[in-house]
């Protein structure tokens, strides 16, 4: 088995009035391809911090992040967001989704920070679609759907640049617990068909769907299951 | 590519907010209206002036007899001065600078043809004014030197008592009308000039030589008799003006025996420089204009900087998912760029159409002398471009320099 995430003394703090907030202390953790791992924790514990450096949406103070056997530090902005673009999918709480877009082109945008001549990227978005199970809802826009549609249009916005990791934040946190399963189901397909997934949440039914599951503490990581 | 697309995204963007849009558009179509709309009327009251300046010819000097007060001190009885033919003679035989000396007496009286009837100037010139005045015979002949000798009863007219008269201008030649009871047979039909300075309109007027209208029209009253107000100097160079102004007070003191440190029996006017001047007032008065207008467009351009921060504020949290997805800050920048430039070039081509309507529909309507400036119109366009970017710039680099997760956070 390949590391698709591995992180060495990761170390992360907030600048505060008199001296800086540590929240991540020497985090060591290696994540391996195909693996379904749930973080856990407390609120301030972190754990979405750690989740941040992860997908490298932040660059951490100290330590060293590698992402698929690439080293992040020292890398540039335009640099991570092509990282991002190209290997890492987000789900968020919130979905996220543009208002007044419909389902496709929300799916659709990604794309374009990712451009490929050779690509078809309305029926790649259209595929993507589908496999959230939602190819009869293209048109739809946001407030057309329920939650529930809404996470899985941001789920296929994931997908659309076939990445290798996927980063859920508390992905069914905004929804109720039958809509969660169903997510969770379809994270777990997602899993089978070779995707690492990350998520982070507080409910421990939903870390049960997880291979493993870490749980952080005060910056640290406390056990692993 | 994505160029394409980021003009796609920012296009839906506007329309989304189309109503706010709309009316940052307008500030700058106003402002651009403005633009064209006072350099437009700038550049047509600049025209007139030069067809003014074009009308009235080039390196004019005028000599004025100066009026001497009658209970004046200085003035005994003897020595108020008049100017002659002799002396406009005198002018142009002593100052080979001199390319034209014409002069002329006038008076307004009625102009009878058939049953209708005209009341027009009456002007006797002799030839130089002329040439001097840059006026060209259209139809027929000017008058010879015979003719101007003896008094004959001969006119050139202007092509509105043509006009008047005759209905169609070019029936003028041949014809006899009467002034003053008199006989006159039309020899020539002048070219049309238009106003002059004060709106006056310089076709109005019949000309005939000197001698017939002293001795003949309206000389009749022996107070008229051979006495000329003013002579008009047209000099063969700009360079020469001064010096000829003096030349000719000089030459006219001689004459009439007044010695030099006499008050002048003339006054020397430049006509050109006068008229120059005025042109030079009015291309500052047209600057000022387009320099208000300008202000305007500035203002225009300071509400887009305005409603594009507002725009990247309201969408941090779009900003902050597509920085999430894999946009770079450049991409980011560019579709707010490419916001603030398109609204500035909708605004700089409706404001361009709605300019020029207003001044196809307005400019006869108030009798507004308008030029169509393409070159403004295509460097305003441009213009609005550029202050798209420039006021643009600010909000759309704060919007690429957002951290994603604080702005993902952002409520």
């Amino acid at each position: 088995m390949s590391i698709a995430l591995s992180c060495h003394d990761l170390s992360h703090s907030f600048p505060m009035a008199g001296g800086s907030l540590t929240v991540l202390d020497n985090i060591n953790l290696e994540i391996e391809t195909g693996e379904m791992l749930a973080i856990m924790g407390p609120s301030g514990s972190g754990k979405s911090t750690l989740m941040n450096l992860l997908g490298c949406l932040m660059t951490p103070v100290k330590g060293r992040l590698t992402v698929l056997g690439q080293q992040t530090a020292g890398m540039s902005r335009e640099q991570l967001a092509e990282l991002r673009s190209q290997h890492i999918g987000f789900v968020f709480q919130q979905f996220n989704l543009l208002a007044r877009t419909s389902a496709q082109d929300n799916v659709q945008m990604p794309l374009m920070y990712n451009p490929d001549p050779t690509r078809d990227d309305e029926q790649q978005a259209r595929h993507c679609l589908e496999m959230v199970g939602l190819g009869d809802r293209a048109g739809h826009t946001p407030n057309q759907l329920s939650g529930g549609q809404q996470q899985r249009v941001a789920i296929a916005r994931a997908l659309v640049n076939q990445p290798k990791i996927l980063l859920a934040d508390e992905p069914t946190g905004a929804l109720d617990t039958k809509t969660g399963k169903e997510i969770m189901v379809l994270f777990k397909e997602l899993n089978r068909s070779g995707i690492t997934v990350i998520l982070v949440t507080h409910e421990p039914e939903i870390a049960a769907y997880a291979d493993r599951t870490i749980m952080v503490r005060d910056g640290k990581v406390e056990s692993a299951t | 590519m994505i160029q394409i697309q980021l003009v796609n995204t920012a296009l839906s963007s506007l329309r989304r907010n189309l109503m706010r849009s709309m009316l940052t558009t307008l500030g700058i179509i106003i402002g651009i209206s403005a633009v064209i709309i006072m350099f437009a009327l700038g550049e047509g009251a600049q025209k007139k002036v030069e067809q003014q300046i074009e009308a009235l010819g080039t390196n004019l000097l005028m000599v004025k007899s100066s009026s001497v007060s009658a209970g004046g001190a200085k003035g005994a009885a003897g020595n108020v001065q008049k100017l002659t033919l002799d002396d406009v003679a005198a002018l142009k035989r002593e100052i080979p600078q001199i390319v034209a000396a014409g002069t002329s007496v006038n008076a307004q009286a009625q102009v009878v043809w058939g049953n209708e009837n005209w009341n027009t100037r009456i002007e006797g010139i002799n030839l130089d004014v002329l040439s001097a005045h840059h006026w060209e015979i259209q139809a027929g002949r000017t008058f010879s030197e015979q003719e101007m000798k003896s008094a004959a009863k001969v006119a050139i007219i202007g092509e509105t008592v043509a006009e008047e008269l005759f209905g169609i201008a070019s029936m003028a030649v041949g014809e006899t009308i009467r002034i003053n009871k008199i006989p006159i047979l039309v020899i020539g039909l002048l070219k049309g000039k238009g106003e002059d300075m004060r709106g006056s309109d310089l076709d109005d007027t019949v000309m005939l030589p000197f001698s017939t209208a002293v001795r003949r029209v309206i000389g009749g009253n022996s107070k008229y008799q051979d006495r000329i107000k003013r002579i008009t100097v047209q000099v063969d160079d700009p360079s020469n003006m001064d010096w000829v102004a003096a030349e000719i007070e000089n030459v006219i003191k001689q004459r009439h025996r007044v010695a030099d440190d006499e008050p002048s029996p003339v006054r020397v006017m430049n006509l050109s420089q006068m008229m120059e001047t005025r042109a030079e007032a009015s291309q500052v008065f047209s600057s000022l204009l387009a320099g208000v207008a300008g202000v305007s467009l500035l203002v225009g351009g300071i509400g887009v900087m305005n409603i594009m921060l507002v725009t990247v504020t309201e969408r941090t949290r779009e900003i902050g998912l597509r920085l999430a997805v894999g946009a770079k800050p450049a991409d980011i920048r560019n579709q707010f760029l490419i916001e603030s430039v398109v609204l500035c070039l909708v605004g700089a081509l409706l404001g361009l159409a709605l300019s020029v309507l207003a001044l196809i529909i307005a400019g006869p309507l108030f009798g507004w002398e308008m030029v169509l400036p393409t070159n403004i119109m295509l460097l305003s366009v441009a213009g609005t471009a550029v202050i798209g970017i420039g006021f643009g710039y600010y909000p759309a680099r704060k919007a690429a320099n957002l951290d994603p997760i604080e702005a993902l956070r952002y409520e």
